[in-house]
């Protein structure tokens, strides 16, 4: 009650004159990315709010998102290391390099496509920039590829990795990537799933197929061989490119002789490329932005 | 064209059209086209409605069920925006559409309240320090913590209200926010939104009750089928709309129990 209560009844009194300095202006003039990133309180609350229903109830919380990486990491060891003994080195590592990468992106394009229609009860009468859902799923993800680096760093220090320099780099071009590309997509296709609900099962389609679209079961080296010069248009995949940059984060550095591991299992101007494919991803979102603005005028109406 | 300094809500030949589809799945549309049948039709919810509101002024809107009256207020408030022509607000716009605010069904009431309110432009601290308040008028006990999707409509629509009226907005949208609530929680509702009013801040009411609509407003605006039927006085506009053709007015409401 922080008004004047003195006011309760005053009915035949002259009303006190409210300036406001506002403008006069269309009510839905914030929007956008950039809309997003201005409020940035309503999306911190949305993260922190997907973030602790998913362990809401549960006695060791947090704790599962370690626990959660580490068993996977140790089935790997044994079934891929020990059981298959596959010709790559530290073939845990390599395969779990790449989930990183490949859990992070199909966590975002998966719950950012239903995002918009999961929240249509604040979409349907709140006016927020839609753009806003989408994202917070991709940072909801995000926050759960921290622990899982940890567990990779860990790991690596146990087989004598010693990072050097390019490590950080390499892992924020891959995470960059990501979340870009992610988040484009993720834009694209909340917008569809409003208009059919048919595009949150095609995206779980789609992305069962990105497990074998990158260097993750088996080595790069495998493509090249194979492949021969074809190995070039592999590698303009977005995906294979951040995975690629993470295993040479950490998994080339577990291995007996980096520099010669460097050389056979990684494609050429490995940075180069990173750098290139972050530049692609950005394009990718933009024109998503412009697609999902053109699409998103009907979106409270089409959600019931 | 410019408007003056006092100028609150423009609504300037805005029309908003919906499709309405007759068939849902890829089945039911193939067997439609084939034989014939009409698959989608559209109709105009608002059809070319010009109107502008000044700072202070208490508007009711009223119109049967379906005359689009919630839908105008979406565009106001920025959830839609019109096919053609426009729509232009001065400040900062609170209130509740189509009875209930945007309260996410899965979230408790408390995480409601912080969520509600920084999507109507409150910072953290300002929802802190108004909590207390928002949660004595809402008025829910102990249900605080449970989610709203378990609450009564009467209680969703307490905790919808309570967020909006206090929000310092420029612009209070009230629409049938009353319809479900008890008597004394309309009782104080409607105190609350003469304060609103009383204040100076612009009030666009919508209800079905004249009683109240007189008490509260100084204009009405009647939609019929989307279109603006009357704009002008009070009594000649609840005259138009026949609602107190017959019994004596005050009565009836009573009589419905909606003295909203
Ligand atoms: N999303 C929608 N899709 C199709 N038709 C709609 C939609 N929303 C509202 N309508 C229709 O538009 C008309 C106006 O609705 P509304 O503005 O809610 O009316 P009121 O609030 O005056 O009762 C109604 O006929 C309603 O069925
Ligand atoms: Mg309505």
């Amino acid at each position: 009650m922080s008004e004047a209560s003195s006011t309760g009844a005053a009915l035949e009194e002259p009303r006190p004159h409210r300036r406001v300095d506002a403008d006069l202006a269309p009510p839905t003039a914030r929007s956008g990315l950039l809309g997003v990133f201005q409020n940035r309180y309503l999306l911190r609350l949305l993260v922190r709010r997907e973030i602790s229903a998913r362990y809401s109830g549960s006695f060791l919380g947090l704790l599962w998102s370690y626990i959660n990486p580490l068993s996977q990491f140790l089935i790997y060891y044994f079934i891929l290391g020990k059981l298959l003994d596959r010709g790559t080195e530290n073939f845990a590592v390599h395969v779990f390099s790449a989930l990183i990468v490949v859990h992070f992106f199909i966590e975002t394009f998966n719950a950012g496509t239903r995002s918009i229609v999961r929240n249509k009860s604040l979409v349907r009468k709140m006016a927020l920039p839609r753009e806003m859902f989408p994202v917070a799923s991709m940072l909801v993800s995000l926050y759960h590829v921290a622990p899982q680096v940890v567990i990779l760093f860990v790991v690596c220090l146990f087989y004598g990795w010693v990072p050097d320099p390019m490590v950080p780099v390499a892992l924020a071009l891959a995470l960059g990537i990501i979340m870009l590309l992610a988040t484009a997509l993720a834009l694209l296709f909340s917008v569809a799933n409003v208009y059919f609900r048919d595009f949150a099962s095609v995206v779980s389609i789609l992305t069962n197929f990105v497990r074998f679209g990158v260097p993750m079961i088996y080595p790069y080296a495998v493509v090249e061989e194979r492949f021969g010069s074809f190995a070039q248009y592999y590698m303009l995949n977005p995906l294979a490119e951040a995975v690629l940059l993470v295993q040479r984060a950490f998994w080339v550095g577990t291995t007996q002789d980096p520099s010669a591991t460097a050389a056979t299992e990684l494609p050429d101007h490995l940075f180069t490329r990173g750098l290139a494919m972050v530049g692609v991803s950005l394009v990718v979102l933009v024109i998503a932005q412009l697609v999902f603005t053109r699409l998103e005028n009907k979106i409270p109406e089409r959600l019931n | 064209m410019s408007y003056p300094a006092d100028t609150s809500i423009v609504v300037d030949q805005a029309t908003k059209s919906f499709t309405l589809r007759y068939h849902r799945t890829f089945k039911q549309v193939t067997v439609a086209m084939l034989k014939g049948h009409q698959v989608s039709d559209t109709f105009q919810a608002v059809d070319d409605v010009s109107f502008t509101v000044e700072q202070g002024e208490s508007v009711g809107l009223m119109g049967l069920n379906g005359s689009g009256k919630s839908t105008l207020l979406k565009m106001i408030n920025g959830v839609m925006k019109p096919d053609s022509g426009r729509v232009l607000t001065r400040g900062r716009i609170a209130g509740l559409i189509a009875t209930g605010a945007g309260f996410h069904p899965q979230l408790t009431g408390r995480e409601n309240v912080y969520l509600n309110a920084a999507v109507l432009g409150m910072t953290e601290r300002e929802t802190a320090r108004k909590f207390d308040d928002i949660v004595e008028f809402a008025d829910i006990g102990r249900h605080l913590d449970s989610p709203v999707g378990n609450y009564s409509s009467g209680q969703f629509a307490r905790l919808g209200f309570a967020v909006a009226v206090h929000v310092d907005s420029d612009i209070f949208l009230a629409d049938e926010v009353l319809a479900v609530g008890d008597k004394p929680f309309k009782k104080k509702c409607l105190e609350r939104m003469q304060e609103i009013r009383d204040s100076g801040r612009t009030l666009l009411y919508v209800s079905h009750a004249a009683s109240s609509v007189r008490k509260m407003c100084d204009r009405v605006i009647v939609l019929e089928s989307g279109k603006v039927g009357y704009d002008g006085e009070v009594g000649p506009g609840i005259k138009y709309l026949k609602y107190d053709a017959g019994t004596d007015e005050e009565e009836q409401d009573e009589e419905l129990g909606a003295d909203i």
